[in-house]
């Protein structure tokens, strides 16, 4: 049997009396994509704090290794390898892609209790950073304002980012969103060429979901009506008629 | 690397501290002593300026009580003398590790708060020591305590003459400009800088970004002790006068007439307050109503402070600090 990096065990999350996450259950495969969909409101972005650390469940359990990471900090987590990018971009923002990428850098190199060398002159941090921004193309405008980027290319940003912290695995939170089509379409092979990387992917385009997905779940008032493979999804019926509606058919 | 700064705006502020220098010299050839105790005080408050801005500027921390730390600096050199313990070191170390320790202390307290929760805070744990200050019978209560002789330091450290304890405070304005600059280019100040744009995304990247507060917290409150350890020997005087909050609100200002985290905004911002109230307060005794307005205007419609203004002279638009 194939062995899971992040498991996740009868979670719960209420806000008041909207049930964000409802007895959620999930296991993903190392080195797999697994892409959670769901109509807005099931509860998506929540699942994803969850394991990020922003939001504490109200009840059950995240192994992430084996090990239950309930009890640590963002940070934590983060360090721990399970890196996360955020839906909403929110990048460093006055600073420079490079300098950006390389505190990503900084985050995974040990404690930052250094007061007096200038990162400025870090060779090896400033390689590992533009060796992530190559991964994700960005290499050429690593000196541009992070500011001026486009939509798109902030969200190629944070890619990069994620993937400068050395993660064995990624949280990506729509990292598609507001993009045109074919900004799209080069986060699509940007993903598709991590090879590898174990992914946790929320995503609204489906058609990006069934490439670069090797499992599905689909969550519909926080809970996973049903996970399996691209193919069997979408041929499932109570999926169907649940979230994915004519059009996809 | 050439060793002229690229800058415009470096270069001013290198002329200005090298034209510092000979300040005592100077005002003494002029005969006009008086200007050199107002330039000592601009520079001391300039001092703490510098170390609010850490938290402040840099950090996105804005306290209303970093007053305090002057006053306890300023303690540190008032009570021991009290009791005939007139040695520098003492002092200067004493400043230091009550001012971390407060700073420990208050800071792990405050630093869970943010906005407007954290300047509250920060301003009730400053009135906590003017009122303890306040409440001391034995050292003067509101009276104030006098400090009949100043710190005693190696003949070559000496401060006793007002043109050695100028250059002691230029010293240590030097170190604390230097300290500021290195520190905040390094891993710790990248850390400190980003938590203040975007803190959920440092935790993100894997930083404790309260520790790492924290840390920066102590190391202001310790360099604006060394101030208050200054100020001490300057006046020859303390009173809790030095520590209520309004003197943090006049840090706070200082900072943004000369430019938030910047590196010599808040040293420019403290000249300026220090020159213009001088020079207000010779005009007329309403001079507060002319500055308020003064100030107003500034933070209206002066973006960026003196600094700000100098640094449209730059021709190229890289950040510095």
């Amino acid at each position: 049997m194939t062995e899971s990096l992040l498991e996740i065990k009868g979670l719960n999350k209420h806000f008041g009396g909207i049930v964000a996450s409802n007895d959620v259950n999930l296991a993903v495969t190392r080195g797999r994509v697994h892409a959670i969909i769901g109509p807005n409101g099931a509860g998506k972005t929540t699942l994803i704090e969850q394991l990020s650390g922003q939001i504490r469940p109200d009840s059950g359990d995240i192994k992430f290794a084996g090990r239950s990471v309930i009890g640590d900090s963002i940070a934590q987590r983060a360090r721990n390898g399970l890196a996360r990018s955020f839906q909403i971009t929110s990048v460093v923002l006055p600073m420079t892609l490079l300098e950006n990428v390389m505190l990503a850098v900084q985050g995974n190199s040990g404690h930052s209790y250094r007061f007096w060398s200038p990162v400025k002159e870090d060779s090896d941090m400033k390689a590992a950073a533009m060796a992530s921004l190559a991964e994700v193309g960005l290499d050429d405008r690593a000196g541009r304002i992070a500011d001026n980027l486009s939509h798109g290319e902030q969200r190629q940003l944070e890619v990069a980012m994620a993937l400068a912290m050395k993660p064995r695995m990624l949280l990506l939170d729509e990292p598609m969103a507001g993009m045109g089509k074919d900004e799209g379409a080069r986060m699509v092979e940007i993903l598709g060429n991590l090879d590898g990387m174990t992914i946790l992917l929320v995503e609204h385009d489906m058609d990006a979901v069934f490439s670069l997905a090797d499992q599905l779940s689909v969550l519909v008032n926080g809970h996973i009506i049903a996970t399996d493979t691209v193919d069997n999804i979408r041929a499932n019926d109570e999926v169907q008629k649940a979230y994915l509606g004519d059009g996809h058919a | 690397m050439n060793w002229i700064p690229a800058k415009t705006s470096t270069r001013i502020y290198l002329l200005l501290l090298l034209l510092l220098a000979p300040a005592p010299h100077f005002f003494d050839w002029i005969g006009q002593p008086f200007y050199l105790d107002l330039l000592s005080r601009a520079l001391i408050i300039g001092i703490a300026a510098i170390s609010l801005n850490l938290i402040l500027g840099f950090g996105g921390m804005v306290s209303l009580g970093h007053a305090a730390y002057i006053g306890i600096g300023a303690y540190c050199v008032g009570i021991p003398s009290y009791y005939d313990y007139y040695n520098g070191w003492l002092h200067l170390g004493l400043a230091l590790l009550v001012s971390a320790v407060f700073a420990l202390i208050t800071g792990a307290i405050s630093l869970r708060t943010r906005g407007v929760y954290f300047i509250m805070i920060t301003m009730a744990f400053s009135q906590m020591v003017y009122f303890t200050f306040l409440s001391l019978e034995e050292y003067g209560a509101d009276d104030g305590l006098v400090i009949y002789s100043r710190s005693e330091f190696p003949e070559w450290l000496s401060m006793d003459s007002s043109s050695a304890l100028y250059y002691w405070i230029f010293a240590v304005l030097l170190l604390s400009l230097y300290f500021t600059h290195r520190l905040v280019h390094s891993r710790f100040g990248r850390v400190i800088v980003g938590a203040r744009f975007n803190e959920q995304r440092m935790q993100a990247l894997g930083f404790d970004t309260y520790r790492y507060r924290l840390v920066c917290y102590v190391i202001a409150a310790m360099i604006c002790s060394v101030a208050g350890v200054l100020l001490g020997n300057f006046t020859g005087f303390i009173s809790p006068d030095m520590i209520g909050w309004a003197r943090s609100g006049e840090l706070i200002f200082m900072i943004i007439i000369g430019g938030t985290a910047t590196l010599f905004g808040p040293l420019l911002g403290t000249i300026a307050f220090v020159v213009l109230e001088e020079l207000l307060s010779s005009i007329t005794v309403y001079w507060h109503l002319i500055f308020g307005v003064m100030l107003v205007a500034l933070v209206l419609y002066g973006k960026g402070g003196i600094h700000g203004w100098l640094s449209r002279f730059d021709r190229d638009k890289v950040e510095d600090d």
